[in-house]
């Protein structure tokens, strides 16, 4: 039937049409977390890489738990994530080659400046234990992000169980960012990494609502690693690409460079790999 | 209001300037959308025009099925492609997840039911002594169904315009199966949601005032092509 084969060619010809072989050059494909996205750091990263390397660094930014799931689908070949206990599990698990450290900041709690539940300068602890007595509206990030793992472990430590459905306790379901904004319109509190929220002081380019009420205790470290994707469980991954890319992030040049990346003069990761 | 005026402006810059990641996003929406309204005229007029035209058994389920199909949220494609061309999915091996086929694959599935549906009411309404008229004419199968085409070419040109509404303006699928990835796979409404989320409001309506403009030179274009084939 010839028009039957005239049909298949039309269809065939669009889509040769609308996509042209791939982007010559090697491509690298990660899965990140919305933090390291949100801060703007990649965009200034992903160019360095195609510089020195020749490769093509695109990411997917989504929380820390579904970017370990694309890792686990094989359909990423390097992961960039924080949440070291479910990393470990991930590697241990065969999913992973190997965790390497490359950078840290720290959660900050933060919350409206008249601080409601009256948490300021309080240790993580009591702080958390405050907002669930004083009833303060808590904002979560409800994603299973890495962020939320820190959170849901924080309220453990305290001892005390965020109800599964309760006025206080909002849950976004979305990135960092937003949450910050629903916190902020909400006039609640919520957990946010360093970066994101200098990032969010930047975009609002003025003063902001919400201030930081409890950091620098140590159970508020924020450590980010990077995975390879084991290629014996995922053929289509090569593994070559994402140890060049652990091996770049992970130099001297590199590191610096991170360290020196600033907002609003505020230093937004702190590089140790090799630490 | 302030965001409105601001976006309207800071469009009008994006578009002067050439913004490359404006322009990005830009040719993204335009080769994906293009490629998937192509797909679903090719794979939908067809069994649209045999569920008009014909009359069998189960025609009236046929014809729930695909108008049930209509409400097909766009999440639940994305889920369903996500699902399919994971390299865990049965299509896993070709590797298209976060990719433009990707993306093409779900937005063809989300206007193949519009093309249908629409295509069999087109065909439905025409004149119903249309193919008495034509075999009186001494016209073979062929011909028949390319004049029943010809006849219906507004209707089509309106199915067409529907559903190229729906793919250009869809958000989920993009994002799902997409990834959102910058310079790749970005488009202009993955791109919105971005910035909404960034607090990059202006920018936000400055993309899809652009949208709306693309939407709109494509509807003049097709107006033009109506008035020139109108006998």
């Amino acid at each position: 039937m010839s028009s039957f084969r005239l049909y298949a060619a039309l269809f065939f010809l669009t889509f040769c049409l609308m996509f042209p072989a791939a982007a010559p050059g090697q491509s690298l494909m990660m899965a990140t977390t919305t933090s390291t996205d949100n801060t703007g750091l990649l965009d200034e990263l992903a160019p360095k890489f195609k510089q020195d390397t020749g490769i093509t660094l695109k990411w997917t930014a989504v929380g820390t738990g579904k970017a370990l799931e694309i890792g686990r689908n094989c359909d990423v070949e390097v992961l960039m994530v924080h949440a070291p206990a479910a990393e470990k599990q991930f590697v241990n698990n065969g999913y992973g080659v190997e965790r390497t450290q490359v950078m840290y900041n720290d959660f900050v709690i933060i919350g409206p400046d008249r601080d409601p539940a009256g948490i300021r300068g309080m240790d993580t602890k009591t702080a958390i234990k405050q907002m669930a007595d004083e009833k303060g509206l808590f904002v979560s990030r409800g994603d299973d992000s890495g962020t939320n793992k820190k959170e849901r472990a924080l309220w453990d430590e305290a001892g005390v169980n965020p109800p599964a459905r309760a006025k206080w306790y909002l849950e976004t379901g979305q990135g960092m960012i937003s949450t910050i904004r629903v916190a902020a319109e909400r006039d609640g509190y919520t957990l946010t990494d360093r970066g994101t929220y200098i990032k969010y002081e930047h975009s609002q380019g003025g003063p902001v609502p919400l201030k930081i009420l409890v950091q620098g205790d140590p159970a508020l470290f924020n450590q980010y690693s990077a995975i390879a994707v084991n290629p014996d469980r995922c053929e289509n991954v090569d593994y070559e690409l994402a140890q060049k890319f652990i091996n770049w992030i992970t130099s001297g040049q590199i590191q610096a460079f991170i360290g020196n990346y600033k907002l609003l003069g505020k230093q937004l990761f702190t590089p140790n790999a090799g630490n | 209001m302030d965001y409105i005026a601001e976006g309207l402006v800071q469009a009008l810059n994006l578009l002067l300037q050439g913004d490359p990641e404006t322009f990005s996003a830009i040719w993204v929406t335009l080769r994906v959308s293009t490629a998937s309204i192509l797909a679903s005229l090719i794979l939908g007029i067809p069994p649209g025009f045999l569920l008009g035209h014909y009359s069998f058994a189960g025609k009236r389920a046929v014809r729930v099925i695909v108008d049930t199909l209509l409400s097909l949220p766009t999440v639940v494609i994305g889920l369903l492609v996500y699902t399919l061309v994971s390299r865990q999915g049965p299509l896993g091996e070709f590797g298209l997840l976060f990719t433009l086929p990707a993306i093409c694959i779900g937005q063809t599935i989300l206007g193949l039911p519009i093309v249908i549906a629409l295509t069999a009411s087109a065909v439905e309404t025409l004149d119903q002594r249309l193919p008495a008229l034509l075999s009186t004419l001494g016209a073979d199968r062929k011909q028949m169904l390319l004049t029943t085409v010809w006849e219906s070419r507004f209707s089509l040109l309106a199915a067409a315009v529907t559903a190229y509404g729906r793919i250009v303006s869809e958000v989920g699928i993009s994002m799902m199966v997409g990834g959102n990835i910058k310079w790749y796979t970005r488009t202009i409404t993955t791109a919105i949601a971005l910035e909404t989320n960034k607090g990059r409001f202006a920018f936000g309506i400055a993309l899809g005032l652009v949208l709306l403009l693309i939407a709109f030179l494509i509807n003049l274009v097709l107006n033009v092509l109506k008035k020139r084939t109108q006998v």
